[in-house]
């Protein structure tokens, strides 16, 4: 951050600034997957076709993604149950990730947070930690999947989100429950609502019996077994209830959005 | 300059293929998926190694893990359709059973002993050798392993059975690299068995 503060003229507006760059500027984290790699744009400039800047691989892959959001939505099982494992299992240490460290990880006094609700709920109250500690609350032992391909079996307890969804009159038709998180780059995420539902999709409190701690993402964070582990945010702060797809941190830039196990 | 004229002739004077359209183009389709698989597949591995090694990036695909993904998730369409065809017509029109078997270990064993003396012969495209019937079968094996290893990391709660055949998600991904390594490892025999031989080449391109 302090190398991008040098970087700003003192009376010019970073939003402004940054908004006229980006007119300038290709969106690089749109475009870095596909650096090096054969386009089927210079293909067709080959063979002497009018290229038109959408008929590239990146075009191409990202439609064959959204297809792949499409096929997992519908082999995705509601009542397929990730494996659960006994606690002598759990993974220890557990591994802390991030695109931070943790000591830049957000840090928050949970008697000031409160979880907002957006949306298509009837009730839009805000939620502190205390109401939230007093919802029924169910352990589970299972496999967190990282996209990078590791994985750690952890201890997560909390309330399913789908008793949560009924508790705020959710309309559970709409397509996604959109969180953000407290992280300083406004880390979000969609989660289709299929998933939501999904019986072991929870609203996590508490990791190996204790408080959540810091760096797996107090006070709240959302844990998705069914999901690769950038689906399960951390450090949530609210979450709305949208027929939006709004998009999301990793899904934005690159990331299968589905992602789904 | 006589005798591969006569064999021209042959091949011609049989009418039917060495190589079948269908076993071509499924052929070609397979070596591109691979290829794009394979490459993908490095880069994704490099996002966390099993060993104490990464791919070059030179020889990866999609720049970063997202990119990666995205082509190893694209590829595998054409991998597993192309290879259900395959497989599909492989046993459907016999082709496997008159190619493949019978594969016994002592027909590999002395096949494998010519070879090595340099008496294996390579007259005769239309039938393969012990080591040949050895290579070409296993690797099918192979391949319907890495799928099935593949899948089971991509949908682990959705094919839990699966997952749990392969004794879990971490073997599932240590099945599916060493799976790998045996096509790169196949894929630099084949290659190399296709330049000295250049007529099964050509054989597997217009088919005679």
């Amino acid at each position: 951050m302090g190398r991008l503060r040098s970087l700003l003229i003192p009376g010019v507006d970073k939003h402004l600034l940054v908004r006229d760059a980006q007119k300038i500027m290709p969106d690089l984290a749109r475009r870095r997957f596909i650096a090096g790699g054969a386009s089927l744009g210079a293909l067709t400039l080959l063979t002497g076709c009018d290229v038109s800047d959408s008929f590239s691989a990146e075009q191409m892959l990202k439609q064959v993604s959204k297809f792949n959001d499409g096929v997992q939505a519908f082999i995705f099982n509601p009542n397929a149950l990730a494996p659960t494992f006994p606690e002598s299992a759990i993974t220890k240490p557990f591994p802390f990730n991030a695109y931070y460290d943790l000591e830049d990880a957000p840090t928050i006094n949970g008697k000031d947070w409160k979880l907002e609700v957006r949306g298509l709920v009837d009730n839009k109250k805000s939620w502190t930690l205390e109401e939230l500690y007093k919802l029924p609350q169910v352990k589970q032992v299972t496999r967190h999947i990282c996209v990078e391909g590791w994985s750690a079996i952890g201890s997560w307890t909390g309330t399913p989100l789908r008793d949560f969804l009924k508790l705020i009159g959710a309309d559970t038709r709409a397509k996604y429950c959109w969180f953000q998180c407290a992280d300083s780059d406004g880390y979000n995420s969609p989660l289709d609502m299929a998933s939501a539902l999904h019986p072991q999709t929870q609203m996590t409190f508490k990791f190996g019996d204790e408080i959540l701690p810091r760096a797996y993402g107090y006070p709240m964070k959302i844990r998705v077994p069914t999901k690769l582990g950038f689906k399960n945010p951390k450090y949530v702060i609210s979450m709305e209830v949208t027929n939006d797809y709004k998009g999301g941190y990793w899904e934005d830039q690159g990331y299968n959005s589905f992602s789904g196990s | 300059m006589s005798s591969l004229a006569a064999s021209d002739q042959h091949a011609v004077s049989a009418t039917t293929a060495i190589q079948p359209a269908w076993v071509r183009i499924a052929h070609w389709i397979n070596a591109l998926a691979m290829v794009l698989m394979i490459m993908s597949g490095w880069q994704i591995y490099n996002a966390s190694p099993l060993f104490a090694f990464k791919f070059a990036k030179s020889i990866t695909l999609g720049d970063w893990l997202a990119g990666a993904l995205l082509w190893h998730f694209a590829a595998m369409w054409l991998l597993m359709i192309n290879g259900l065809v395959y497989l599909a017509l492989g046993f459907i029109t016999g082709r496997f059973r008159k190619k493949l078997l019978p594969l016994t270990p002592a027909g590999v064993v002395s096949d494998v002993k010519a070879a090595l003396t340099g008496r294996l012969s390579h007259d005769d495209l239309t039938t393969y050798n012990y080591v040949q019937k050895l290579l070409y079968a296993g690797i099918i094996v192979v391949g319907v392993l890495i799928v099935l290893s593949g899948l089971s990391m991509w949908k682990p709660v959705q094919l839990h059975w699966l997952v749990a055949l392969f004794g879990g998600y971490d073997v599932a991904r240590y099945v599916h690299f060493i799976c790998m390594s045996a096509i790169v490892l196949f894929l630099a025999v084949h290659i190399a068995l296709a330049v000295l031989v250049p007529k099964s080449l050509r054989a597997m391109i217009i088919g005679r």
